[in-house]
C-alpha cells in the first residue's frame, strides 16, 4: 500500500480548498493537492498519488519510471483499481 | 531470474550485480536490513537475491504497516464494528487480517457495515453523506499515509463533521530502527533506507544511525537497479569505515523532507508514550494519536474498546520473521496452516509482508519443482 501512482494535473480548481483533477492512464479523479502547499502546482505537473492525496511533485520520466515499476511488480492493475476508486460513487466532489 | 528480461537496463543490472561481487570482502558476511515493505516485496518480485553473492543476507524489517499492528488493535476496531450506529471504514489491506473472532471482512458477512475506501476524504464524505451514522476510519500506515489522515482530520473540522472519527493506528519508523538497533539478537551492518516514508520525513531524520550507531543507511527507490546500487554504496561504505546517510532515490525523495505534511501531521498528532508492535513489544514514542485538538475526533475518546493485548497464536512466529531472527519459511505454520489463503498471521496477507512475499514469489516455486522432480521419478 506505500507505492504511488503517477499522475498529471489536468485542471486547478481555485473555489475549492486543495482540489485538482488527475490523469492516470485516462482515467480522470479530484485529488486533493494539499500536501503540495508551498510549492508551484501548474496545469501539466506529474505527481505522485497516495489514498487521494498527492504526495510530491515529480518529473515526466520519473512518472513513466514509476508506472513500469508497478507493472514489473505486477501491482499496476491493484495500483488503477485503488485510484479508480476514489470518489466513485456519486458525482461529488472530495470534501 | 524471470524478472531478469524485463529489467530496462540488464547492462547496468550486470554492472551493479558485478560491483557488488567486487566489493564484497572474502570471508565477511553481511546482514543488511531493507526496513521498508516494498523493498521487501520488490526483492522477492525481481529474485534479487539470485543476483548476490551468498555472504550478503537481506533481513526484512517491519516496515509493514498491516504486519506490525497487533492483534488487540485489530479487535479494538472490530468493536466499533459491532456498534449498529457505525459504519466502519479501512483500506482494502486491513480487510482479511484475523483478529481474535474474525477478520474485518468476516465482521462483514456477519452484518457489521464495513465498507473499503481508497483515501481517508472517501470516509469523510461517506460520514457526510449519512449524518445519521458514525463513520470511523481504520488508519493504519507510517509516515507515507499520516499526512493524509491529518489533512482529511482538518477538512472535518474545517467543515464541521461530527459524526466522523478517526481510529489512528498510525506508526513511526524511526523508533522502531532504534527498538532493531536495540535488540541483543539483532545484528545488523546497515540499512536500505525507505523510499516513500523519506518523500515525507526527508532524510534527517536518520542521521543518528550513521552517526551514534555508526551503520550506514541509503533511502532507496524501488527498482532492482535501485536496489542493487543502494546495497553497493552500502558496502563501499562499509568496505572504507564510513558510516553516513545517503540519498540513492534523490530523484523522488528530498533531503529535507515535505513540509507541509510534517506540518499538517505536528498539528493533528502527538506522540504515544509507547505503542505495541507484533513481535517487537512495546516501543516508546513509536506512534501517533490524534492530539486534544482534535479529540472530538477520536475513535479511541468516542468509543469504549476492550484495549486488551492479545498474545498472536501460540505456533505462529511472526514476531521473529517480523524482527528477521528467522526466514518466513522457517516459522513451523509456513505454507501449510498459514498461507495467502487462509492466513493466520498478517505477514501472510499483505503483499508488503514478507511471508506473502515469500510464498507468492519462492515456495510455490520449489513446490512446483519439487512436483516436477517427483512425476519425473514417477514416469522414470
Amino acid at each position: 500500500m506505500c507505492l504511488a501512482i503517477p499522475g498529471q494535473i489536468v485542471e486547478i480548481h481555485p473555489g475549492v480548498t486543495d482540489l485538482a483533477t488527475v490523469d492516470v492512464s485516462g482515467v480522470r479523479r479530484r485529488v486533493n493537492i494539499g500536501l503540495l502547499e508551498g510549492q508551484d502546482v501548474s496545469l501539466g505537473d506529474w505527481v505522485l498519488i497516495h489514498v487521494g492525496f498527492a504526495m510530491n511533485k515529480i518529473g515526466e520520466e520519473q512518472a513513466r519510471e514509476q508506472m513500469r515499476l508497478l507493472a514489473l511488480l505486477g501491482e499496476d492493475d491493484v495500483a488503477l483499481e485503488e485510484f479508480n476508486g476514489i470518489f466513485d460513487r456519486g458525482s461529488g466532489d472530495p470534501p | 531470474m524471470k524478472y531478469v528480461d524485463e529489467f530496462r537496463d540488464p547492462q547496468l543490472i550486470t554492472k551493479a550485480a558485478d560491483e557488488i561481487r567486487r566489493l564484497a570482502e572474502p570471508g565477511r558476511t553481511y546482514r543488511l536490513m531493507e526496513v521498508c515493505g516494498g523493498h521487501t516485496h520488490a526483492i522477492y518480485r525481481f529474485g534479487l537475491k539470485d543476483l548476490l553473492p551468498p555472504a550478503i543476507e537481506l533481513v526484512h524489517g517491519p516496515g509493514c504497516p498491516v504486519c506490525v499492528l497487533p492483534m488487540g488493535r485489530i479487535d479494538d476496531g472490530l468493536a466499533m464494528a459491532e456498534d449498529p450506529r457505525v459504519i466502519l471504514t479501512a483500506f482494502g489491506d486491513m480487510m482479511r487480517v484475523p483478529g481474535t473472532k474474525g477478520s474485518l471482512l468476516e465482521y462483514k458477512a456477519r452484518g457489521c457495515d464495513v465498507r473499503i475506501v481508497y483515501s481517508p476524504l472517501d470516509a469523510l464524505r461517506l460520514a457526510q453523506a449519512n449524518p445519521d451514522r458514525h463513520v470511523v476510519f481504520f488508519a493504519i500506515g507510517f509516515e507515507t499515509t499520516a499526512p493524509s489522515t491529518a489533512l482529511t482530520l482538518k477538512r472535518a473540522k474545517a467543515l464541521g463533521v461530527g459524526n466522523f472519527s478517526v481510529f489512528s493506528n498510525h506508526v513511526t519508523i524511526i523508533p522502531a530502527i532504534r527498538a532493531i538497533l536495540d535488540s541483543p539478537d539483532m545484528r545488523i551492518d546497515a540499512f536500505v533506507g525507505p523510499g516513500h516514508v523519506s518523500t515525507v520525513i526527508g532524510c534527517r531524520p536518520y542521521e543518528w544511525i550513521a552517526t551514534r550507531e555508526h551503520k550506514p543507511i541509503v533511502v532507496t527507490g524501488f527498482e532492482p537497479l535501485d536496489l542493487l546500487q543502494s546495497i553497493a554504496m552500502l558496502l563501499r561504505q562499509l568496505r572504507e569505515g564510513r558510516a553516513e546517510v545517503e540519498n540513492q532515490y534523490n530523484r523522488v525523495v528530498p533531503w529535507e523532507g515535505n513540509r507541509a505534511a510534517l506540518e499538517a501531521m505536528a498539528d493533528v498528532f502527538e506522540r504515544r508514550p509507547f505503542f505495541e508492535w507484533r513481535g517487537m513489544g512495546f516501543i516508546s514514542q513509536s506512534a501517533l494519536r490524534l492530539s486534544d485538538r482534535y479529540a472530538e475526533w477520536d475513535s479511541e475518546k468516542r468509543f469504549a474498546v476492550p484495549g486488551v493485548q492479545v498474545t498472536d497464536p501460540k505456533a505462529a512466529q511472526c514476531g521473529e520473521v517480523l524482527k528477521g531472527v528467522l526466514r518466513p519459511p522457517d516459522c513451523k505454520l509456513f505454507g501449510t496452516e498459514c498461507t495467502p489463503e487462509h492466513p493466520v498471521g498478517a505477514l501472510m496477507v499483505s503483499s508488503e509482508g514478507s511471508c506473502a512475499a515469500y510464498y507468492t514469489y519462492v515456495h510455490r516455486k520449489v513446490v512446483a519443482e519439487a512436483r516436477w522432480v517427483s512425476s519425473r521419478q514417477a514416469t522414470a
